[in-house]
């Protein structure tokens, strides 16, 4: 246990120099695009006197350098600063919206990660049935979709014909319940876009070792197959599928700013889009640590469960 | 309804053929080949055919479509028609001929994408595994930190830089693709890396490349090749995804993705031009799950 | 489906009290609607209006002087007021200026409106006009309308008044107060805090979460008896074409904008909405720089304004929701509409006949375009590219991306795709995009007799002249200016059958000039 104490620790520490990283990524990335905040705000209507006043008032005349240095001093200190294009504070732009996405993220997951491991398993218990072509072959179909083509379909079937909103509108008061109604189709739409990644893992992993001498030993036994399945070829498989569960959480966490504009859920992939055309720097740190942060616990989660679920790992020499 | 059963149809007559070709091939071939055909499966030959028609059409395109790829040929959204089998798109340009075209740019640039970021992806993260210590850390740490960045920003952010050229599209999505890679190759191998076989051949002193080569990349085959099947065809998503931001092929050059993007407003009034594109991915999507499926079963040795 | 108005007094020619006193006709075309469609009937109270617009960001702007797409005009029409209104029918209406006048041209007087409250309830003063004026002014101002108000040397109160100095007489001063920017906002210490929404408009902003949603609640006290009949407004922001027609058929607003032209027959054919298609002065432009070769020979820039079509553009990009330009920045809306001018067709022959005067053969260019530019402009490209191939011009297609366009490509390429709102009055078009060294002259354009005759006839007191002037200057600017405008696009939108309009539709920007909110009502 104590090598899995000392990952932890280990990994958290790295965790944060990985923090600092992106923030650095991100900071030059967004120096490198055409124009900056002053230009974009103005757009078309920009001149160069107005650009120059604009770049004064929101101090974008320091060198990169300087404003990398305020901006991380002052996260340091918890400060993460005030919206550039609009002086709203940046706790308060992002508050509302990470409760959003992680709602989102948590009801697709709920309803993905279940019936995924559930059609991966019985599709490798009855490999090359009729029902694992199936399921197979659905699971292809819906991810073959783009995910907003995805959602017209739903919103065709099932919001045009009254059943479900074909927007969510949310605000902070609105209860449990009408939550999770309101917001049925977006989830809906991203189950279907991560399950069969996470099915079809499920489903390799576990055929993958059913050749393995301990298998078969287990079959001479007389186990039967859903047995041999659960008991000895799924213990065995859980690192692959752990870690394609880590990279698909994280995806609906980070990734679904199509699916947002779609439904138009206010969530932090639309703050991140809009901060990168705005430029504005502040936002785009903000939203992008967290979104790193996510992935780097979540990474660090399902590498905790893989090296628990395989005793070499623990005992590495 | 008509178009159900058409698309119904469709797909049973490809089945048939595929029946029959395989039929065809077990009856004349002989040695290993017979060997492979007789335990293939319907859905395995029904994958091979789809792709192998893809393939044609890809190589043929010039030949088959009826009109040039970029002439505007008719009126906006003709109706389906002698003239136009499939209409024609929102400027007049005929839908059957971009569909044709379509796939050798949509399949071509999918496969080159994939093919690139599995070669960078899985070498190095088998690499990472079997050596282990910093440099693992330090690939894996780097890896982690543009996972960390969410996909499509990040080739929003780095197509924006780069300009959307073919290549620099090729580039920027294997790029964010290996990134995958490595992490499934590297979570495959660390299974592998800690095998009896693998100390084995260490004490023999085999070097990095022999092992990767030799001894664990025949080893991990079976998921790298599984997420190859999934990882192909979310390059057509990915640059349909990057079409709804703004990016993506450039016109006149007809893709799929953006094909899917152009015309997907008008699924909201039930109309389904938009699915052909989509279906076109679909199909093709699973045709080639099918082939990987066979070869996965096969990889895994089970005789039953 | 929709005519032309065109005021009598356009034709006729307005007195020049007229036209400095208050309540004159621009001969804005405004749209009137079968009778069959909407009655007005009398208005009622109440409701909640919704409107999803495709516009609107989590980075958009209090500050006024930023405001810079539907989104913000809209929520900014529904809580403030201006000095002046542009009516339904192109006409100035008094708004929080009660009237004005001037004797030269040069000075202006302002009177404004006594007994107005804003909505923090104190009153509207001559200082608080002030403040919201020089809001735009002065070197340290960032608003988008600095330039145009660039020829104001001096604001000061008198009384009740406000008077507006000049550097030169500018009979269209009025109209310039009508622009959306200059919004009068409560002044502390002589400035306008630009991230209050205090208004005097019809509607109290009760929330508003930038990108997402605005609600704003009826103004009970506000001036005006006959207008803001909604007891509530909501304005969301829905970026997604497909996401707003499925809104709008499922009855979550009641209002959208941008439809689709590709989807309006069959959103007609549910029933549930009617498109108002509104011609407006607004233009979509393919801008050459004519100081870069090719482009500095006119006979090159001719080359290609014969190497389109026109008429198919209108069809396939505007669905028919616009009319053909003649390369012409003013519109059929205008006051000084040349509409005689010799229309250039799609002639291949004659593109190739201009190509052989500039000594080429064959041409080739590359166009830049995105659909930040305009709806479709990726399309137009495409067309465009496909027309003129006959005419031995090979137009490649750049599509560049939406993001940073306007700062990355527009005016920092040779020849791109733009877009121009149009503007009500013709000196406002033409000095800010054709008069030499003008900051958005796309076209890098110089032209002598067009800069002196835009000087003349920004002070010219006689109509008829004035009207020759300005008839003068479309036609260079059609015929050697160095832009390409293949058409004037409508405003289209779509309307809930539970919502009610007027019989004219103001053709002064989009949304009823943004007035649906205070205009409409619930049926």
């Amino acid at each position: 246990m104590s090598t899995v104490i000392r990952m932890i620790v280990t990994r958290i520490a790295l965790g944060v120099g990985l923090l600092f990283i992106v923030s650095l990524v991100i900071f030059w990335a967004t120096e490198l695009l055409p124009g900056d905040l002053a230009t974009q705000l103005l757009g078309q209507a920009a001149t160069p006197e107005t650009v120059a006043a604009l770049r004064a008032q929101l101090g974008l005349n320091d060198p990169a350098p300087v404003r990398y240095w305020a901006w991380l001093t002052g996260a340091l200190t918890g400060d993460f600063g005030v919206s550039l294009a609009n002086n709203r504070p940046i706790a308060e732009l992002i508050g509302a919206r990470l409760g959003n996405t992680v709602f989102l993220a948590l009801y697709a997951a709920a309803m993905s990660v279940p019936i995924a491991l559930t059609l991966g398993i019985l599709s490798a218990l009855w490999r090359n049935s009729p029902f694992d072509r199936v399921a197979n072959a659905g699971a292809l179909s819906a991810i073959s979709f783009p995910e907003f083509f995805v959602a017209y379909i739903l919103v065709l079937w099932l919001a045009q014909t009254g059943i479900f909103p074909s927007m969510v509108r949310i605000t902070p008061s609105t209860d449990f319940g009408d939550r999770v109604y309101m917001t049925f189709l977006p989830a809906l739409t991203l189950t279907l876009v991560v399950t069969a990644h996470m099915m079809r893992m499920t489903r390799a992993a576990i055929i993958n070792l059913m050749a393995s001498p301990y298998i078969e030993m287990a079959r001479l036994k007389g186990l039967s197959p859903l047995r041999i399945v659960l008991r000895h070829a799924l213990p065995n498989a859980l690192a692959p599928i752990i870690n394609v569960i880590a990279l698909n959480l994280a995806y609906l966490i980070t990734g679904v700013v199509v699916v947002e504009v779609v439904f138009v859920y206010p969530g932090l992939g639309q703050l991140m889009v809009d901060a990168v055309s705005n430029r504005d720097i502040a936002v785009v740190q903000a939203v992008a640590l967290i979104f790193a942060a996510a992935y780097v616990g979540l990474n660090l989660i399902a590498d905790v469960l893989s090296t628990i679920t395989n005793p070499r790992l623990m005992h590495r020499r | 309804m008509g178009v159900a059963i058409t698309v119904i149809l469709g797909l049973a007559g490809l089945f048939a053929i595929a029946a029959a070709g395989r039929f065809a091939a077990r009856s004349t071939l002989r040695g290993a080949a017979r060997r492979a055909v007789n335990d293939m499966p319907l859905t395995a030959a029904f994958g091979i055919l789809v792709i192998v028609i893809y393939a044609v059409v890809a190589l043929t395109a010039p030949v088959l479509a009826p009109f040039p790829e970029r002439e505007i040929v008719g009126t906006q959204f003709e109706a389906w028609g002698a003239e136009h089998w499939l209409g024609t798109d929102r400027i007049g340009r005929d839908m059957l001929s971009r569909l044709i075209y379509g796939a050798r740019n949509t399949v071509g640039i999918a496969f080159a994408t994939t093919a690139l970021a599995f070669v960078v992806g899985s070498i190095l993260g088998i690499w990472a595994a079997l050596t282990g210590g910093w440099l693992d850390q330090i690939l894996s740490r780097f890896v982690d930190a543009l996972m960390a960045i969410p996909a499509l920003i990040f080739s929003l952010l780095l197509l924006t830089i780069f300009g959307t050229s073919v290549l620099s599209l090729i580039l920027v999505i294997a790029a964010v693709d290996a990134t995958r890679v490595f992490r499934l190759a590297r979570a495959v191998a660390q299974g592998i890396v800690v095998m009896d076989y693998i100390e084995a051949a260490k004490l023999r002193g085999e070097r990095s490349w022999f092992l990767i080569r030799r001894e664990i990349l025949p080893n991990a085959v079976a998921p790298l090749v599984a997420e190859f099947g999934l990882r192909f065809c979310f390059v057509f998503l990915a640059i349909s995804s990057l079409s709804f931001l703004g990016l993506g092929i450039k016109p006149p050059t007809a893709d799929w993705g953006s094909m899917v993007r152009e015309n997907a407003t008008l699924i909201t009034f039930g109309d389904v031009t938009p699915l052909l594109p989509a279906g076109c991915i679909a199909l093709l999507t699973v045709a080639v799950n099918f082939v990987v499926d066979w070869q996965l079963y096969r990889a895994s040795g089970l005789k039953e | 489906m929709t005519r032309y108005n065109l005021p009598a007094l356009a034709r006729s020619g307005v007195s020049r009290r007229g036209v400095l006193q208050g309540a004159a006709a621009v001969g804005a075309a405004g749209l009137i609607l079968p009778g069959t469609m909407s009655r007005a009937r009398a208005q009622t109270r109440g409701g909640t209006f919704r409107i999803g617009l495709g516009h609107g960001s989590t980075g958009d702007s209090y500050d006024p002087g930023l405001w810079d797409n539907l989104y913000a005009q809209t929520f900014a029409a529904a809580r403030h007021n201006q000095l002046i209104e542009v009516g339904a029918d192109g006409n100035l209406v008094p708004e929080v200026a009660e009237s004005w006048d001037s004797d030269d041209g040069i000075t202006w007087v302002f009177r404004i409106r006594e007994g107005l409250t804003f909505h923090s309830g104190r009153d509207v003063t001559v200082e608080d006009v002030i403040a919201s004026i020089n809001h735009h002014r002065g070197d340290d101002s960032t608003s988008a309308v600095k330039t145009l108000l660039e020829p104001i040397t001096d604001v000061t109160a008198d009384g009740q008044n406000v008077v507006v100095t000049l550097n030169a007489a500018n009979a269209d001063l009025p109209y310039l107060m009508t622009d959306y920017h200059i919004a009068i906002m409560p002044a502390v210490d002589g400035r306008i805090d630009p991230n209050s929404t205090d208004g005097l408009g019809g509607y109290i902003v009760e929330s508003y979460e930038p990108g997402v949603q605005a609600t704003l609640t009826r103004n009970p006290d506000y001036w005006k008896e006959d207008r803001a009949w909604f007891d509530r407004i909501e304005i969301l922001s829905i970026l997604d074409p497909a996401a707003r027609l499925n809104a709008l058929i499922t009855g979550e607003v009641h209002l959208i904008d941008q439809v689709d032209p590709a989807t309006i027959g069959m959103l007609e054919g549910r029933g549930v909405a009617r498109i108002l298609s509104i011609p407006g002065n607004a233009h979509y432009v393919f801008p050459m720089d004519s100081r870069a070769a090719p482009f500095d020979d006119n006979n090159v820039r001719l080359a290609l304004k014969y190497a389109l079509d026109r008429e198919a553009m209108v069809d396939v990009i505007l669905g028919g929701h616009g009319a053909v330009s003649n390369d012409n920045p003013i519109g059929p809306a205008n006051r000084f509409f040349h509409a005689e001018m010799e229309a250039k067709t799609y002639d291949p022959d004659r593109a190739r006949y201009y190509l052989q005067q500039a000594g080429l053969e064959s041409l080739d260019v590359t166009l830049a375009a995105a659909d930040a530019a305009f709806s479709g402009a990726v399309d137009a490209a495409s067309m465009f590219s496909e027309n003129a191939r006959a005419a031995g011009i090979n137009i490649t297609v750049d599509r560049v991306p939406n993001d940073g366009y306007w700062d990355n490509v527009w005016m920092k390429v040779p020849f791109c795709a733009s877009y121009w709102g149009g503007r009500a009055v013709e000196d406002h078009m033409f000095t800010t995009g054709y008069a030499s060294g003008s900051a958005w002259n796309d076209s890098f354009w110089e032209n002598e007799r067009f800069n002196e005759l835009l000087v003349a006839a920004r002070s010219e007191i006689d109509e008829d002249l004035r009207r020759e002037m300005y008839y003068e200057m479309q036609e260079i600017v059609s015929f050697e200016g160095s832009v390409i405008i293949p058409m004037n696009n409508n405003y289209v939108m779509a309307v809930a059958n539970e919502v009610a309009t007027p019989e004219r539709i103001s053709a002064n920007w989009n949304l009823d000039g943004f007035r649906c909110v205070e205009r409409w009502w619930m049926a």
